[in-house]
């Protein structure tokens, strides 16, 4: 192809304008935008039901939700913010960072992407009206379930439930869509000479996520397709007077719901493995054993999902293999906690946003792993399962695992995208608020479990005032942060400092090799690799 | 945590907010209560062995980033040792680290195991004293299995209970210490879980299946739990108390529990004809505990889940419909059916609920009606 021919084709592949470069695009970066966007706006979506879950429980007495708009509050908080903030921002990452990374022009499957991010608006529309549903005549009861979905309660609850599990299909679609081309990209984009272990190790990251998607997501579509069934078609699957099961829904959720939680951290992982090598200015500690022990958790992730289920009665064979299991993946997680810890160490560091949310990872995710040891050995669980000590663990796994690291992850490629630095000053300032709010919201709650405090109760007895009053007041600040995000994002979108192309000193990698922002079309010749 | 407080919740988070800065103020429930059987006290030694090993590791994980954070920053000149990952620790980490931390793990895992087989298994060839607990939404059965006994547990509204609201329940679980119990859980309706903290177990009452679990209490106390599997929407309104007492005491209990029970069973047998204000009164009480937690005691009820009661059309119409409902429940809502309940009973209730917040019919329904209907 002559030289000629390449200049005419360019002329016609700038970006569309208007709706219809967001609509019909298949470009890389801007479904990564799209994608982050729609995250960042469910993001204040989940918040502002986990805020008004948090304004109930400021005191003993129903003062604010009835006990039925309680319980949907806490369902829809999970699901949007897992669904709707947490998945989709990593996918937003994936997109916008693989091909730059691994020197490709462009997902492999540029309008399977464009299906994939716009089957999430809607998905997302399904899921809030699944959630106002019963305010509207003859809209029958609100989702009381949790997100769990047990029947036979979910078997109880109204039309709105119907909307959820449509929600979660096109959820899972959208997911699984996702994967796919992201698997794809991987296998096939790389640039000539890049080896599966020269890749960054965020690539790796998301490999093993989409694979674990793939992998379990059918499995909860399967299962809401079974209550879907139950609750209209007149089948037994879950209900015991029909030769049923209650339990092996259960299975079936935890099944999807165990690894999930990897789905969501994993992504995070790699941030850091990005983020802390740049800072610290020396090269990843352990890249194998992190790719190693990334498959560990995807592996043994897979097969220890009873442990959310130790009160069911099982054998003591099966509770003994679940513990031992669970435990067991302390050993791939300290591992990689560890080759974190060791990147950082004799490092020469500097603590830019990105870095001092990577610390704050470290420091909280590993309290929140502990924890998890302390869940996963079944005499103790069996007093702190379904209290607020679970609640406390998982926000510690959740919030520094995957959406600290998400922040993480904004704050380090937000030049790369805009071409503008944020303001610093303003993002030390979010990082130090959002986190010790964080962790007054969460800390007290572990002595609520203890105490005797179950989780899901929208009223409780006056002894358990004083850390819920504390907890509550964390979360009123822990959530008004989240608008110093919003304007952070938006002031360096508008303007600011240019950014270069290396952007942080201790950059390494092809993403950095790109001007800031980069072309709408990038890589589009394969980038030599340098020895 | 002081339960004899003498003044309302805001007192308490006025206190709360003022101590913030001083001193933590004692009693602060920091911690599993102390536990009250043997297993319990097993439990409750893992979990302080699991907890002291993640607070030394946490520490050191600690220790290590700090001092790192300290020393290895660029503003104190420290140079990037960019050989690192290559030193024979850098290529054996790999082995040294998940060894170290499997150590660990088998500790734990060692120690818990031990504690696990006793909690787990009931224990066999021994005389053990049944329970059934059947969760119900949202109140606790407890059927004493050995002894013909059956006492049904709801919670106390605020006005009675005071500062043991949702801790504290109209009939407590009484049980005898020293004594191997087995407990039988199992569910009515959805899945509810059975927790009291000081007997150191949780097992979940799941409709279709029947659960074990077992218990041997060493100390007369009460000790207080609540349902911890999410029921719907009074899931925070399922406590449940247990009142240990010693062997004799309690078979007095059991006792006293079965003349209560032939007086009862005498009264709603009998042929009499019972007075408007009889039934009333009776219905009352009877409303407010098993009626009131979703129609309300006040009668209006939380719509739409719970229809309310006064100037309902179905309790100021027809009799016999009125009563059929409360016999049969409705199907496809949360209203059960009460047929457990004697004839006497449920015609004081519609009784009751047909006189109630100005619904004023006049009528009087007569146990006989019921039986009737049956």
């Amino acid at each position: 192809m002559s030289t000629a021919t390449l200049a005419h084709e360019h002329e016609h592949h700038g970006p569309p304008t208007g709706l219809k470069r967001w609509l019909f695009s298949t470009n890389h970066k801007d479904i990564g935008t799209m994608y982050l966007v729609f995250a960042l706006t469910m993001l204040f979506f989940g918040g502002a039901s986990a805020m008004l879950i948090r304004a109930e429980l400021f005191m003993p007495g129903l003062q604010l939700l009835e006990p039925d708009l309680y319980n949907n509050l806490v369902t829809n908080h999970a699901l949007i913010m897992i669904f709707g903030a947490v998945m989709p921002a990593a996918a937003g990452l994936a997109n916008w960072m693989i091909p730059l990374m691994i020197g490709a022009p462009d997902m492999a499957l540029p309008r399977m992407n464009n299906l994939s991010f716009w089957i999430l608006p809607a998905a997302g529309t399904m899921l809030i009206l699944s959630f106002v549903v019963p305010f509207f005549p003859e809209g029958g009861s609100q989702i009381n379930t949790g997100w769990t979905l047990y029947p036979p309660l979910s078997i109880q609850v109204g039309m709105s439930m119907d909307f959820l599990i449509f929600a979660i299909h096109l959820l899972g679609i959208s997911s699984v869509l996702a994967s796919i081309n992201i698997i794809v990209t991987i296998f096939n984009m790389r640039a000539p000479g890049m080896r599966m272990m020269e890749m960054p190790i965020f690539v790796w990251t998301w490999l093993v996520t989409a694979f674990l998607l793939i992998l379990v997501v059918p499995v909860l579509a399967g299962g809401v397709t079974m209550l879907l069934f139950d609750r209209h078609f007149g089948t037994s699957f879950f209900n015991a007077a029909g030769g049923g099961d209650p339990v092996l829904f259960q299975h079936l959720f935890w099944f999807f719901g165990h690894p999930e939680v990897y789905i969501l951290i994993l992504p995070s992982m790699g941030v850091l493995a990005s983020v802390i090598p740049t800072f610290a200015r020396k090269p990843l500690f352990g890249y194998k054993s992190l790719v190693g022990a990334m498959l560990a958790i995807a592996t043994i992730g897979m097969v220890v999902w009873a442990h959310h289920q130790y009160t069911i009665g099982m054998s003591l064979g099966a509770v003994s293999y679940f513990m031992i299991g669970t435990i067991i993946i302390s050993i791939p997680v300290g591992l990689m906690i560890f080759n974190f810890i060791a990147t950082m160490w004799r490092g020469s560091m500097t603590f830019e946003t990105p870095m001092l949310f990577a610390v704050g990872i470290i420091l909280m995710f590993t309290f929140g792993g502990l924890t998890g040891v302390m869940l996963a050995v079944v005499p103790a669980d069996m007093q702190y399962h379904d209290s607020m000590f679970v609640v406390a663990h998982f926000h510690y796994v959740l919030m520094p695992g995957a959406v600290f690291g998400l922040f993480a992850g904004v704050f380090y490629w937000l030049p790369k995208w805009t071409g503008h630095m944020y303001d610093e000053r303003l993002a030390k300032t979010f990082f130090w608020v959002n986190v010790i709010s964080f962790n007054v919201t969460f800390f007290p709650q572990h002595f609520l479990g203890l105490a005797g405090m179950p989780r899901r109760i929208v009223d409780y007895n006056m002894m358990f005032t004083e850390f819920n009053v504390v907890s509550s007041i964390g979360a009123l600040v822990f959530g008004l942060s989240h608008l110093l995000l919003l304007y952070i994002i938006i002031k360096t979108i508008r303007g600011g400092q240019q950014a270069n192309s290396r952007v942080w000193e201790g950059a390494r990698g092809l993403e950095w090799e790109l001007p800031s922002p980069p072309p709408f079309h990038s890589w589009t010749v394969a980038p030599a690799l340098k020895g | 945590m002081a339960l004899a407080r003498p003044s309302g919740k805001y007192l308490t988070v006025a206190a709360v907010l003022s101590a913030l800065a001083g001193p933590a103020s004692a009693e602060l429930g920091l911690n599993f209560p102390p536990p009250a059987a043997e297993v319990a006290q097993e439990i409750y030694d893992v979990h302080m062995l699991t907890m002291g090993i993640a607070t030394v590791l946490l520490i050191a994980v600690f220790a290590v980033v700090i001092y790192s954070l300290y020393n290895h920053r660029k503003s104190r000149g420290y140079p990037a040792d960019q050989k690192f990952h290559e030193t024979w620790f850098g290529n054996w980490s790999w082995v040294i680290v998940p060894v170290m931390v499997l150590g660990v793990d088998l500790s734990i895992a060692g120690s818990a195991q031990k504690t696990l087989a006793k909690v787990w298994e009931v224990p066999k060839g021994e005389d053990l004293m049944d329970l059934k607990v059947v969760g119900h939404q949202w109140w606790w059965e407890f059927e004493y299995l050995d002894h013909d006994v059956k006492v049904e547990s709801r919670y106390v509204p605020e006005e009675k209970a005071g500062d043991l609201y949702l801790r504290e329940v109209d009939n407590r679980l009484v049980l005898p210490t020293h004594r191997k119990i087995r407990f039988l859980h199992t569910s009515a309706d959805v899945n509810h879980a059975f927790w009291v903290p000081e007997l150191g177990f949780k097992k979940d009452a799941i409709p279709g299946y029947v659960t074990e679990t077992w218990a041997e209490i060493d100390r007369e106390g009460v000790f207080r739990g609540q349902c911890a599997e999410l029921c719907g929407t009074w899931h925070s309104r399922m406590p449940i108390v247990v009142e240990a007492v010693a062997p004799e005491k309690f078979d007095a209990w059991v006792k006293q529990q079965k003349e209560i029970k032939l007086a009862a069973l005498a009264e709603a047998t009998s042929d009499r004809t019972w007075t408007k204000d009889e039934l009333t009164e009776k219905g009352q009480g009877l409303y407010n505990t098993k009626c009131g937690g979703c129609h309300q005691i006040n009668g209006l009820g939380l719509p739409p889940a719970f229809p309310g009661l006064k100037d309902s059309p179905m309790v100021k119409g027809p009799v016999r419909p009125h009563i059929d409902i409360v016999l049969n429940g409705k199907p496809g809502t949360a209203m059960p059916p009460w047929n457990t309940l004697t004839d006497l009973e449920i015609a004081a209730i519609v009784t009751y609920e047909r006189n109630a917040w100005d619904n004023n019919t006049g009528d009087v329904v007569q146990p006989k009606d019921v039986k009737a209907a049956r």
